[in-house]
């Protein structure tokens, strides 16, 4: 369930509405729940509403993790 | 996509995967309680990736699928007031209820509109004065603040024509619900990375602390459910149980304070009807008093009638994890995506519909 | 009140006359239809192509395109993908009694420009004027015949295992496209309708190789959807890759916000063709060389044993069915 996706903040507004792109779309969302969010972050979009920040630095943790499994994986065969 | 793409890369995944070989000895059976998790799962065909060892189930994770029938009855009938437009997401519009749908209420002329958001349902409110805009809230911890900051929002543009019709629900109730029936043994849950992100990885610690019962918090794409499998059979390795997070980039410990503080301003829990699983104390949200003027359940006065239950239909079990599909003796027959008689064909999440889908349940599975 | 179009206007009377005349004879612009005979007579030799369509997509004008755009290449292309060479259309208009004049001439100038790109000639019509609110603005109706030449075989039912499949393009443009207009869904995206006549693709591929077995444009329902079409009609297994399958980004991205599988959102400017294996490169290269195959690739082929069946290589090495779209493509946040 919970369909979120990521999405950077372009601008933000007073209303706690800000516009995102998403993969080359835009769109305007609301940032109600995420009120200290800026531009410039990522946020993790659902129905509309910013639902949390994106940490982009445990994302490229994770991802780094990911290539050093691989990596093994590869050295493995 | 940024942050999206990256977690599909199939070179990446190999490395998970066979890390996931090397490790898992023993045999586990781990639960996906979230229908985006079965989606993610089917989609990528994850369980044929995991090795013999590993029994991957489904659980109630489906707030569509488990919206009792009275309670879409009750959606319906509101449907049909005059001067009402429904604004729901579009899960809802193809549920069956006791006889009809909101799609076939519409079709009959009632005024029932699809939304992305409830934003778009209160624009809905101010551009339409002379009709009473009613939203369907369904899902769970992740939607619920965001109905909550439209509440807010209708009261900050003193708007007396928005409505919601709460049918929230709560994930940690029905999972305690789940393990203390004892029809399921579980060895692993995979816990729902969005509601997770609202709620925090703390909200699970009672499932590790009470039943012994290791926890991931999952993200959404195949990277993350392997990465997530691999903690699980980690844990269960070294015999350990704990909450942890696979999702960093997306959860925090203490989840999301500002949209539980929403939450908590404009709904207080109650008792919720789940269908196929029965009533859950604390297990369901429903507007405060304070904010009856926008609680359709205050507003309207509605007497859906009598419910009745698709008969053969085994949903509930099936969301509780003691069915598969295939048990379902309508699965594939006259439950189909075409005419689904029970919600869990209905809902793209639902375990019939990805079991149909991407198992070919056309063909007899 | 001229602005408007009146149910005077499909009476057959003074003003019916002017807006044909005006709207749609001088603006269509060919001889046959100038004629305003009960129907256009002409020859034609050989085997013939016939199909029809109708169109009520909404809103009727999207980026990229409006509806009649699409009716022109929608029938075009329905001949094309029987390998004929598209000749003539009929066009009916069924228009909302209300519908601005301003609006309807807008689609009937694209009507023209697409039908002169395709190289075909509207030749017959009928406008009818219905009601407010007793059709959407604007239905189209359209039949258009093409010739086919005689040892020409191109059906769904001739898959044969060994065959290459080979997509045109990056599929969803067009549905995305159409929903990012929809009330209470919007969003802001540069992508257009990928619309377009294949005609001349078609013909360049002919060209390239008399082993073309099936040709289909994967429009309502998606490539999946199509893809199972052809299994079942062929009773062949047909095998894709996913990571063969080119998506554009932001046809991700709004697929993902919906929660929509790009594998079944609509296409109206691409095609599926099933060659034999020995060919298919060649075939490929003819259609990179078109305008509308630039971004062609192989995306997987006919297999033996589980006929009607359509198994999807994951980018995770794994396989699962792709099966066809039921019912409506709904958004989600489920």
């Amino acid at each position: 369930m919970c369909l979120a996706i990521p999405a950077l903040i372009k601008s933000i507004d007073k209303n706690h509405e800000a516009e995102v792109d998403m993969g080359g779309i835009a769109r305007r969302i609301s940032l109600r729940l995420t009120p200290e969010a800026e531009v410039g972050d990522y946020v993790i979009v659902h129905t509309g509403y910013a639902i949390n920040i994106l940490d982009q630095q445990e994302a490229l943790e994770t991802l780094k993790l990911f290539e050093q499994l691989a990596q093994a994986a590869q050295e493995e065969h | 996509m940024k942050f999206l793409s990256e977690f599909r890369d199939s070179a990446l995944a190999k490395g998970v995967i066979s890390q996931i070989h090397h490790r898992s000895k023993m045999s586990a059976r781990f639960m996906e309680f979230c229908g985006g998790h079965t989606v993610t799962i089917f989609r990528y065909g994850i369980r044929q990736a995991l090795p013999e060892t590993i029994e991957m189930l489904s659980g109630p994770g489906c707030p569509v699928c488990v919206t009792a029938t009275a309670d879409l009855d009750k959606a319906i009938a509101l449907a049909q007031v005059p001067d009402v437009i429904i604004a729901t997401f579009g899960d809802m519009l193809k549920v069956p209820g006791s006889f009809s749908s909101l799609q076939q209420t519409k079709a009959e002329g009632a005024d029932v509109r699809m939304v992305y958001s409830t934003m778009d349902a209160v624009r809905m409110a101010e551009e339409n004065p002379d009709k009473r805009v009613v939203f369907l809230g369904i899902g769970f911890e992740t939607t619920a603040p965001t109905i909550a900051a439209s509440v807010l929002q209708a009261e900050e543009k003193r708007l007396e024509n928005y409505t919601v019709l709460s049918l929230h629900k709560l994930c940690p109730p029905v999972i305690k619900t789940l393990l203390d029936s004892g029809e399921v043994r579980l060895d692993g849950l995979i816990c729902p990375g969005h509601v997770s992100a609202v709620i925090g990885s703390t909200a699970w610690e009672f499932v590790a602390r009470d039943y012994g019962i290791p926890c991931v918090v999952s993200g959404f794409e195949p990277l993350d459910v392997l990465q997530c499998v691999d903690m699980l059979v980690t844990q269960v390795e070294g015999q350990d149980s704990k909450v942890e997070i696979a999702y960093r980039r997306g959860v925090q410990p203490e989840g999301n304070p500002e949209a539980l503080r929403l939450m908590d301003n404009v709904f207080e829990h109650c008792s919720a009807h789940w269908r196929g699983m029965g009533t859950i104390p604390n297990s369901g949200l429903r507007l405060r008093r304070t904010y009856q003027r926008f609680d359709a359940d205050c507003v309207f006065d509605i007497d859906p009638g009598p419910t009745r239950e698709p008969e053969g239909c085994i949903c509930g079990a099936i969301l509780r994890g003691i069915n598969t599909p295939p048990d379902c003796n309508l699965f594939g027959k006259a439950c189909t995506p075409v005419n689904p008689v029970g919600p869990c064909m209905v809902s793209a999440e639902g375990s019939c519909s990805a079991y149909y889908l991407y198992e070919g349940g056309n063909r007899g599975g | 009140m001229a602005d408007e179009i009146l149910m005077a206007h499909g009476s057959g009377g003074k003003l019916a006359h002017g807006l044909v005349q005006r709207t749609f004879v001088d603006v269509l612009d060919n001889p046959l239809l100038a004629k305003l005979d009960d129907s256009a007579v002409f020859n034609v030799s050989g085997r013939l192509a016939f199909t029809t369509d109708s169109y009520v997509v909404t809103p009727i004008f999207f980026p990229g395109g409006d509806i009649g755009k699409l009716a022109v290449c929608g029938t075009v292309n329905d001949l094309a993908m029987s390998g004929a060479c598209p000749l003539y259309l009929s066009l009916s208009f069924i228009i909302e009694e209300g519908f601005s004049k301003k609006d309807l001439e807008a689609v009937v100038a694209s009507v023209k420009e697409t039908a002169d790109e395709a190289g075909v000639a509207i030749v017959t019509g009928d406008t009818k004027v219905v009601d407010r609110g007793s059709v959407d603005k604007l239905y189209i109706n359209t039949a258009g015949v093409g010739t086919v030449a005689q040892n020409a075989d191109i059906s769904g039912e001739n898959a044969r295992p060994g065959d290459k499949i080979l997509l045109s393009g990056p599929i969803g443009d067009h549905g995305i496209a159409v929903i990012s207009k929809r009330e209470g869904l919007s969003f802001s995206t540069q992508l257009t309708s990928d619309c377009a006549p294949l005609n001349d693709l078609v013909a360049s591929m002919l060209k390239a190789s008399p082993n073309i077995h099936c040709l289909r444009d994967p429009t309502r329902g998606g490539l999946a959807t199509t893809l199972n079409e052809l299994a079942r009609q062929s009773q062949v297994k047909i095998l894709i890759e996913e990571e063969q399958v080119p998506v554009r980004e932001e046809v991700l991205a709004a697929c993902e916000m919906l929660g929509f599988d790009p594998l079944y959102v609509a296409n109206e400017g691409k095609l599926v063709a099933v060659v034999a294996a020995a060919d298919a490169q060649h075939v490929l290269e003819a259609m990179r060389a078109n305008r509308y195959g630039e971004q062609a690739v192989i995306i997987g082929e006919v297999a033996e044993g589980d006929p009607g069946r359509v198994v999807m290589k994951t980018p995770l090495g794994t396989t699962r069915i792709v099966d066809m779209l039921t019912g409506d493509l709904l958004p989600r946040i489920c």
